[in-house]
């Protein structure tokens, strides 16, 4: 969870603290940029790839974990 | 899979043209600001582009091209028998950009001449469709002339898609020689994801009125766009991209019998450095065989990977060179293909300006 946590920083390049029940989308860091990095580490790091239709079903950090870790 | 193979048909030659109009992404702020598109910058590597005026259109960009191509390679144009025009971006919806390309050009009545219109893909359909009916006895010489002006089709207001994409247009001689061998194209399409990157009006479904030329703004960031201007859903086409792309390049290249470190030069549709480079490590691969010009040209759509051999392959394709060439992008369409290229001739780049070569 913590190296979940430490990606996501890395990927919305965020310096305050994430929580787990963050809605992430109220992060001032949330762009479509973003998104991409997102992306690409949810595929490098947990072999999961959302459609965004999927991906808009998450609203916070934890959602977003579960998504990575469920299989 | 559909897999295809050619044998003894090649590229001798090939030109490029791009606006003279240089547009510099960390200054183009009249609608967002500097820092918005540093960070766009340094997120897709797109430095600068080339946007045509009013007068220049993708045709201009291959008539510069193909001159060009046809003067420094003394080509007979009584030889020409074929001339495709690849283009999402054509003169006009009727008739064919390439019958007009044929007269401009002084090419002979004989000349088959047609379009494919496709997308980012559609230089390696369009290769592969001349390359088939090159194959066959019969026809002498094949120009195969693909443009793009993108810059006209996004709004400058929509910043998912404002910074990335540029014009230019190639021109490239395709004739039979045994020397060339064998080569390869795996050709795909899911038209499910047909709605990832549209332009929604202005054809036949929804045809041109007074409210699909209206801007509107279209979601949470506040991006404004016409029904008439394209879009493109990122993240959708991300996903698409990392799920299709390096499968269809390892079975295209074992399909044609080859190991993905042998290649010389492994060319990309130039979508974004971070599309492309995160690929590229995904697939392992040698940044120093993989052309770029994401940074001076962009997005140019179908134009990109050829634009990318002359920009960045000219004086390093004598003798026998193995090219993957791979694309992908509306439609969705995407190809991948195992190109031989041996003594390809060519050109300097030509800029363009008011419809003219420059």
């Amino acid at each position: 969870m913590e190296k979940f946590k430490e990606l996501l920083a890395e990927a919305l390049e965020r310096e305050d603290e994430i929580k787990m029940e963050d809605e992430f989308r109220s992060y001032d860091e949330w762009s479509s940029i973003a998104y991409l990095s997102i992306i690409a580490f949810m595929d490098e790091v947990y072999d999961t790839q959302l459609e965004e239709a999927e991906f808009k079903q998450l609203k916070t950090v934890q959602d977003m974990y579960n998504a990575c870790t469920k299989k | 899979m559909a897999f295809i193979q050619y044998k003894g048909v090649g590229i001798t030659a090939m030109s490029a043209a791009v606006p003279k109009r240089v547009i510099n992404n960390r200054e183009y702020t009249e609608v967002f600001s500097a820092e918005e598109a540093n960070e766009i910058v340094d997120k897709t590597g797109i430095e600068e582009r080339r946007f045509s005026d009013e007068e220049t259109c993708s045709s201009d960009l291959c008539f510069a091209a193909a001159e060009r191509l046809i003067t420094d390679n003394n080509i007979n144009k009584e030889e020409v028998d074929l001339l495709v025009f690849i283009s999402q971006t054509p003169d006009y919806r009727m008739p064919a950009t390439s019958c007009t390309l044929q007269d401009r050009l002084g090419l002979p009545n004989s000349t088959i001449a047609f379009d494919i219109t496709l997308g980012c893909s559609a230089f390696i359909y369009g290769l592969s469709v001349v390359y088939s009916m090159m194959e066959h006895s019969g026809l002498r010489k094949a120009l195969l002339l693909d443009g793009e002006t993108r810059s006209k089709v996004y709004s400058p207001r929509d910043r998912r898609s404002a910074f990335l994409f540029g014009d230019g247009g190639v021109a490239v001689l395709i004739e039979r020689d045994s020397k060339f061998g064998t080569s390869t194209f795996s050709l795909n399409t899911d038209g499910s994801r047909a709605d990832l990157i549209m332009i929604p009006a202005g054809g036949y479904r929804k045809m041109s009125s007074a409210d699909t030329v209206v801007e509107k703004v279209v979601d949470e960031f506040g991006n404004m766009r016409s029904e008439e201007q394209g879009y493109m859903r990122g993240g959708d086409v991300f996903n698409f991209v990392i799920r299709e792309i390096p499968r269809d390049i390892k079975n295209t290249v074992a399909y044609a019998g080859k190991e993905i470190e042998g290649f010389d030069y492994v060319v990309f549709h130039q979508a974004n450095n971070f599309i492309n480079g995160y690929i590229a490590k995904k697939m392992k691969l040698n940044a120093d065989r993989i052309p770029s010009t994401i940074a001076k040209f962009g997005n140019t759509s179908s134009v990109s990977v050829p634009l990318t051999i002359v920009s960045e392959l000219k004086g390093k394709l004598n003798g026998k060179k193995d090219l993957l060439l791979t694309a992908f992008g509306v439609g969705m369409t995407w190809a991948t293909g195992v190109v031989p290229f041996v003594d390809c001739n060519i050109s300097d780049i030509v800029e363009v300006e008011h419809g003219q070569a420059v």
